[in-house]
């Protein structure tokens, strides 16, 4: 007797859970039941679970019985006629939809070939195996699986052409390319999902070739030239939104040239963009600090001054641009907010033309920064005077095994001679010996090598050098987002120690095993001055071992507990160490200090 | 004689050397080798003794933090390489991370503990290291069950028996229902042919004998108890055995063994039975064996240290927060390391005083810790106008 559940419900036993879920299944087949049913038997449980609930995961495969197919020639012909349609299929159980657990029932041919006579399913096309990004890797079939991985997850950070209305858009952060290209080797999931319209690469020459050092370790060597005319520039765009809250007792924010007498007015200058209504008008050039709206705002709290005289009772809450970033303002859009308050919503866009340290990658899983901007000049040519965009470093090939990599240079290198795209989808490519063969036709040598000469000494290169054609991923990690460096700054209030992070100007942390390094290396002095950001002076009183007080009228300090003022020494201590000890007392634990006698 | 000679000119440059007895040994049983020259002697006895200062610590040398990160960081590399040894079936050992963290912790019983076993001189055979393995090897009743049913209406407890591996221990069905009834009471025993009944003497419930069986299951037939598995093993050209369990107590007592040479890394077992200093030598030779093992090249000096800290005060202490870390003398110390609110609300309570002689509490108050450069006072106290 196998116990049987319905959405993880137990429902009752069958005494043949086999046949039982065969039965299902046929109903299934024949429309009887809803095609969105999964039956699956465990025979180590000895469990029947049937799943109708949403939120699973399935996906079509065709079904196979007896050994063959169901799916026909026929069916094909009437599909591309019309006749049919993909839904006719699945009601006459010829195509069915499995989810994770039912799939473990089933036993999937990926090729009509190999259908036995226990196979139960076949693929649609192998390439339903992966995901939507790695099925867009090309001869990903040669690359180690990991490096498919990596290459699926670079491609979702690619920059390209992601909307074609970005222009009216206002995310708060997007990229978009500015030359995005139709890759030269493309899988058939690029037909499948239009990508052609929303490319996010650049076709480019590569050479494999270790070029004076510049791009070791992974890093690779871009042509002046390729960036000149066009080679991974991108847009930032950021948008900035405020709005004029409403609160409570009719106070409300507002948007304009704040007056003079405004608590935190910056200065006439920083105001000086903004037009008569508080926001800024577009193709301002603006940078980190900025004011792009002009806003007021009540204060928070209304102290007795503030109350009798009526003056300087609204506090500066301007928009401003991000610290560390600079632009042009692309777009002001003014709306309303669901509320019916008044919203300003500021774009500002960025041209990121490609520096050192901005990082590329193909669809290999082969990333890499840029490590030098070679003059055209300087890069090294072929006889036919053929300069690469990008120089990679063929040490990245050994270890990671990424041979579609090379299949993919080969390929493109045919496709761009040709002048036709080439077909790289996984397990369906144009192989690698055919490749060959047109190259050779074309008049090249079928390897792909090239006789290269230096472009700094002319001479000419001792090896053939592997050159060819790639889609390259200008990937959204650029330095430009991410460079930083302080001296002085901002610090918490809590703490009086730096803040933390690039956004807020902050400091970089010498931490824990840092710190550690330092005792090692015997040096406590250095230790004390990198730890002495939050240094103050505190008063202490020598007899009673507390904190003393300052007296602001008398200028001078005295002790809480014996009141007196002559015997209170001056001890350098961090900050956090005197926050602690006054945790402490809010805790009721009293700590005291024992001064000891200097000498 | 002039051999005599040399000789005495030996030992009166080595004798007075400032140097541990053990390296003066070894330079006298080399120089007896080599026979330098006077001269040359000189010459090699100056480089020992600069090689000797330049290895010793300098007063203020932050030991401990450096014997950490030498330990640590390669132990950061180990993480991942752990779970790759598979397939060796013969010896399965706790190793790498797991192994380095269960000795540091001082945990009181080894995942896996072992024994390396040397034959006596007279027994160093392959043949007689097999039959002490074999007599060695603890062999329990469910080892030769083949099949148990348990019968309620009769209340009894069928076994089926393994007939040749009892044979192999010796062993017959009549001297099995000796050993049985040695064990359990209250129960009758018959054999017939290779099944064991086992019969209540009363009206029982299934938990009973349930527990019954479990208790017989257990039941020793043969060997040391706790020796689950033993591989012979050849080592040089000296036969030895290894075995999975310890019982070092047990098997000092076989005729065929050299007592003098059993080893454990039972490291807890090893202190109760040879004291703290064999202790300290197995903490010591199990750590470095672990990170060998991986690959990893350690200096023992650091691991030395691991061994004096964790045996300093005569008890097996672990690093962390119930040993070292957890009896430092400094409140802030503590307090900074693991549950700090416990040992902030422990010392209110006390009262207790922080010197601030200790290096983290200097760090944590800003002040110059006592380490390195910081490590030397002003002794010289000038005169005054006045004693002038
Ligand atoms: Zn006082």
């Amino acid at each position: 007797m196998a116990s049987v559940f319905l959405n993880w419900a137990f429902i009752g036993e069958v005494k043949n859970p086999r046949s039982f879920v065969e039965d299902l299944r046929n109903k299934r087949r024949n429309g009887l039941i809803p095609y969105e049913v999964n039956v699956y038997y465990d025979d180590f449980t000895d469990e029947v679970i049937i799943n109708t609930d949403n939120g699973r995961i399935r996906r079509p495969l065709i079904v196979v019985k007896n050994g063959k197919p169901k799916l026909t020639k026929k069916h094909i012909r009437d599909l591309q006629s019309g006749k049919i349609k993909f839904e006719d299929l699945i009601e006459n159980g010829i195509i069915e939809y499995l989810d994770t657990d039912e799939e473990e029932n089933s036993y999937i041919a990926l090729w009509p070939e190999e259908v036995t006579k226990e196979h139960t399913h076949m693929e649609i096309n192998p390439l339903d195996i992966f995901g939507l990004s790695s099925s867009l890797i090309p001869y990903g079939e040669y690359d180690r699986g990991d490096r498919v991985n990596f290459g699926a997850k670079m491609i979702g950070q690619s920059l390209g052409y992601y909307l074609s209305n970005f222009l009216i858009r206002t995310d708060t952060k997007s990229n978009i390319l500015l030359y995005p290209q139709v890759p030269l080797t493309t899988t058939q999931t690029f037909d499948v999902f239009n990508l052609d319209k929303h490319p996010a690469g650049q076709n480019v020459v590569i050479a494999l070739l270790s070029y004076g050092g510049y791009n070791m370790e992974d890093a690779i060597i871009l042509n002046k030239g390729s960036i000149e005319r066009g080679f991974g520039r991108s847009f930032f765009f950021r948008t900035y939104q405020t709005e004029e809250t409403r609160y409570g007792g009719g106070q409300v924010d507002e948007i304009e040239i704040p007056d003079k007498d405004v608590r935190g007015y910056r200065s006439e200058k920083a105001y000086s963009n903004l037009n008569e209504d508080g926001i800024i008008s577009i193709e301002t050039p603006v940078s980190g600090g900025d004011v792009l709206v002009g806003k007021t705002s009540p204060l928070r709290f209304l102290g007795r001054d503030e109350f009798l005289t009526g003056i300087q009772n609204r506090r500066e809450t301007s928009l401003v641009v991000r610290h560390g970033e600079v632009g042009v303002v692309d777009k002001v859009l003014l709306s309303e907010t669901q509320n019916g308050d008044k919203l300003v919503k500021v774009s500002v866009r960025d041209l990121r033309i490609p520096e050192l340290g901005d990082k590329f990658a193909s669809r290999h899983g082969q990333k890499g920064v840029v490590g030098l901007i070679l003059p055209e000049e300087d890069m090294p040519f072929t006889e036919d005077g053929i300069v690469p965009d990008i120089i990679m470093n063929p040490h990245s090939i050994p270890s990671r095994l990424t041979v579609g990599q090379l299949l993919e240079i080969l390929g493109g290198k045919v496709a761009a001679l040709r002048g036709r795209k080439n077909d790289g989808s996984m397990f369906n490519c144009e192989k690698e010996n055919d490749l060959r063969k047109e190259l050779q036709k074309l008049g090249f040598r079928s390897d792909g090598k090239e006789v290269l000469y230096n472009g700094i000494t002319g001479e000419k290169m001792e090896v053939e050098i592997f050159i060819g054609m790639i889609y390259y991923q200008k990937l959204e990690h650029m330095v430009a987002n991410k460079i930083h460096a302080r001296s002085r700054g901002p610090v918490a209030l809590l703490t009086k120690q730096p803040t933390e992070g690039r956004a807020n100007e902050g400091g970089l942390r010498l931490g824990e095993m840092e710190k550690d390094c330092l005792i090692a290396h015997g040096a406590p002095l250095l230790l004390k001055e990198r730890f002495s950001s939050d240094e103050v002076e505190i008063p202490i009183c020598k007899k009673c071992g507390v904190v003393a007080v300052y007296d602001w009228r008398k200028n001078k300090y005295h002790c809480p507990i014996c009141g007196k003022g002559n015997n209170i020494e001056k001890v350098k201590m961090s900050y956090a160490f005197n926050l602690m000890l006054n945790e402490l007392k809010s805790l009721l634990i009293f700590p005291k200090i024992i001064l000891e006698d200097g000498e | 004689m002039k051999w005599e000679r040399v000789h005495k000119m030996y030992e009166e440059l080595i004798s007075n050397l400032e140097l541990p007895e053990k390296i003066k040994e070894d330079m006298s049983k080399s120089f007896e080798i080599y026979k330098p020259t006077k001269s040359q002697a000189k010459k090699i006895i100056d480089r020992i003794v600069n090689t000797y200062k330049k290895m010793l610590y300098e007063p203020g040398e932050a030991i401990g933090v450096i014997a950490a990160q030498s330990i640590s960081e390669p132990a950061t590399q180990m993480t991942m390489r752990t779970y790759h040894v598979a397939g060796a079936a013969a010896k399965q050992v706790s190793l790498g991370l797991p192994r380095l963290i269960e000795i540091v912790d001082a945990r009181r019983e080894p995942t896996t503990p072992m024994m390396e076993i040397y034959m006596k001189k007279e027994f160093n055979t392959k043949e007689d290291a097999a039959k002490v393995a074999k007599k060695i090897k603890e062999t329990k009743l469910k080892n030769i069950v083949l099949e148990d049913v348990i019968d309620l209406v009769n209340s009894e407890v069928e076994l089926k028996i393994d007939i040749n591996y009892l044979n192999n221990l010796d062993m017959n069905m009549e001297s099995l229902k000796k050993t049985l009834k040695k064990y359990i009471k209250n129960y009758d025993i018959t054999t017939e042919d290779t099944t064991v009944k086992i019969t209540s003497k009363k009206e029982t419930t299934i938990r009973e004998l349930q527990k019954l069986k479990l208790k017989i299951f257990d039941i020793s037939l043969r060997g040391i108890r706790g020796i689950t598995q033993t591989i012979v093993t050849k080592k040089g050209n000296e036969w030895m055995i290894i075995t999975l369990g310890s019982n070092i107590k047990k098997v000092l007592g076989i005729k065929e063994l050299d007592p003098t040479r059993i080893y454990s890394n039972n490291i807890s077992e090893v202190e109760k039975l040879f004291g703290i200093e064999a202790a300290r030598n197995v903490i010591i030779s199990e750590s470095s064996k672990t990170l060998a093992d991986q690959g990893l090249d350690v200096d023992p000096r650091h691991l030395i240290l691991v061994g004096d800290t964790m045996t300093m005060d005569g008890t097996i202490k672990a690093i962390g927060r119930y040993g070292v870390s957890g009896e430092k003398r400094s409140v802030l110390a503590r307090a900074n390391f693991e549950t700090t609110v416990k040992h902030l609300t422990d010392a209110a309570v006390e009262g207790e005083v922080d010197r601030l002689d200790s290096i983290i509490e200097n760090v944590l108050i800003n002040q110059v810790a006592p380490i390195g450069t910081a490590m030397c006072d002003l002794v010289f106290k000038p005169k005054t106008s006045k004693e002038k």
